[in-house]
């Protein structure tokens, strides 16, 4: 996290309104800046443009106003070296789960002309990453045949398999129960310490954004915006035992209550447009 | 106690066991019965229709009887099996090139939201037009023979084969799109890679519609404007009154109806397995494989 070296995400100013000038604003000028190899998080209550934040960072919808840039580029276009992970595993039913893996190898370049003379390198490469979230011996199954965590596992190996500088994870552990989520969060802070992508991930779980970013962003009902900005101090790698810490809980409450007094202070005056916010 | 207690668990293994192996040989017989359940159907109808003919003395140009078709059948051997490789032969080009037509436009109409708006109302309104109606504009144009039954067999099998993909196209969730598009990936790769695979269950279900329909075309075609073909078969026939033929023809159909539509299946069960699993293989799964 060297602070001389150019944010590799920089996004300024940036507005999103949906539907025409007239539309409903989901993202008020919000700006942010993403270090190389840094992992931050946001967090926000439902319907305060997580998602919109994720889809715009990722070019998949331009900007109403303000300017995305990564890697040094400004944004206008879906990026190719994004890879990234929903609220559902979206595992494509007639793969096996190694295809799946495989899947942006297919589309990626330099990989895609390469995949066909260097499959058995890139299928090891595969193989080895399922294994790291303990998936081993699971590759010629498919979806149906493994539980929502496994799903899940999957899908983050999929975003991982070609060496994505940006990771876009959309509330990836959602739809878990506790158990498998706090799994997956030690995998998932392995995987990114050994593979160290520029990760930005999007929750509402503030437990999980503590635990896994090195610096965590509240946003606001809608239109979202962005009103608190904390680093998180605790040394990696991090253990699950490390929540129940007192630094950790302090910080947890002190998110918590930003975000108590966000939707306190900003669903009044902007009743009318967030019937949903509350 | 301790002696019972070690005992009594493993007799329970026992027992369950058991039952676990009588719940997989009474699944086995299951299967077997309903893979013999059809014929014996089959077989069963013939036999009833038989009795019922003889009982009621209904005389053979109304409806004949299933032992007086075979023997028309066997009679006419020759005519039968001649006239329904040209229905056959007839019957698959069209229902080659509506494969063809079928998933190209539904590839493009999936694809695209603005071709699918402006090309449905049109593609509606010519499924409804009656195809009958169609085979004399047909003759006018292409005079009797093979061409008219050709294009109709085309023109009613094409539609469900359009319709079905399209929909499997169009129908791709959302967020996979994001992925790949995040991947930076192009259109066609979207299509190539979920769309199309994603439409397969679709497709396949539509030919098992589109290859029975194809036959109706065909057949129809024949009986208005042909000189060979099974429907040519039935129409001389009946105007001999010799029922017996006509049902003859009409069996001759339905097997061949049934024979496509069971290669069909077949082709799809292996190429879209995913998308059936639960309903044949998964009834039983004893606890062996882990």
């Amino acid at each position: 996290m060297a602070a001389t070296e150019r944010p590799f995400v920089e996004i300024d100013g940036v507005s999103m309104r949906y539907g025409g000038t007239e539309g409903t604003l989901a993202l008020q000028d919000a700006t942010l800046s993403v270090a190389r190899g840094e992992f931050i998080a946001v967090v926000g209550p439902s319907g305060c443009g997580k998602s919109t934040l994720m889809r715009l960072v990722t070019g998949l919808w331009p900007s109403s106003a303000g300017s995305v840039i990564v890697a040094g580029h400004e944004v206008d276009r879906p990026l190719a070296i994004a890879g990234m992970a929903f609220q559902n595993p979206t595992l494509l039913p007639w793969r096996t789960i190694l295809g799946n893996v495989m899947l942006p190898l297919e589309v990626v370049e330099p990989h895609r002309r390469r995949l066909r003379a260097e499959r058995a390198m890139y299928e090891d490469k595969a193989r080895k990453l399922l294994a790291m979230v303990g998936l081993a011996g699971f590759e010629k199954k498919f979806a149906y045949e493994l539980s929502g965590g496994m799903q899940q596992r999957a899908s983050l190996c999929r975003a991982l398999i070609h060496d994505p500088q940006l990771l876009m994870l959309d509330e990836p552990f959602g739809a878990l129960d506790i158990f498998t989520r706090e799994d997956l969060w030690e995998q998932l802070q392995e995987v990114c310490l050994t593979l160290k992508p520029t990760t930005i991930l999007v929750t509402h779980d503030l437990k999980e954004a503590v635990y896994l970013a090195d610096r965590v962003l509240v946003m606001s009902a809608r239109p979202g915006r962005i009103l608190a900005e904390r680093r998180v101090p605790l040394p990696r790698p991090r253990r699950l035992e490390d929540t129940y810490k007192p630094e950790f809980q302090a910080l947890v409450h002190e998110l918590r209550d930003h975000i108590s007094a966000a939707r306190r202070g900003e669903s009044l005056p902007a009743g009318e447009e967030t019937p949903d916010a509350a | 106690m301790p002696p019972d207690a070690t005992l009594t668990p493993t007799r329970k293994g026992e027992a369950n066991a058991r039952r676990v192996d009588a719940m997989i040989a009474a699944a086995r017989r299951r299967r077997r019965l309903q893979r013999l359940l059809p014929w014996l159907i089959i077989l069963g109808s013939f036999l009833v229709w038989e009795l019922g003919v003889h009982a009621f003395q209904v005389p053979a140009f109304v409806l004949p009887a299933p032992s007086n078709i075979a023997a028309s059948m066997v009679k006419w051997w020759w005519p039968l099996l001649d006239n329904a490789w040209q229905t056959l032969m007839t019957t698959l080009i069209g229902f080659a090139l509506a494969i063809v037509f079928g998933l190209a436009l539904g590839i493009a109409i999936g694809s695209s939201t603005l071709l699918y708006h402006g090309l449905y109302p049109l593609l509606i309104g010519f499924n409804s037009v009656p195809k009958v109606a169609v085979v004399p504009i047909l003759v006018i144009w292409f005079g009797i023979g093979t061409v008219p039954a050709v294009i109709t067999a085309f023109l009613i099998s094409f539609f469900p084969i359009v319709v079905n993909v399209a929909t499997g196209i169009a129908t791709v969730e959302p967020e996979l799109r994001d992925v790949l598009r995040a991947l930076g990936a192009r259109p066609t790769d979207i299509i190539r890679k979920v769309g199309l695979p994603r439409a397969m269950p679709y497709f396949f279900a539509s030919l098992k519609i589109a290859i029975t329909v194809a036959f109706v075309g065909s057949i129809m075609a024949e009986t208005v404007a042909a000189n060979k073909g099974i429907g040519h078969l039935m129409i001389l026939a009946s105007s001999r009154f010799d029922v017996p033929l006509v049902f003859a023809g009409l069996i001759v159909t339905a097997i061949m109806g049934m024979a496509m539509y069971a290669l069909a299946a077949i082709i799809e069960e292996r190429t879209t397995g995913w998308a059936m699993r639960g309903q044949a293989d998964q009834q039983v799964t004893p606890l062996t494989a882990g």
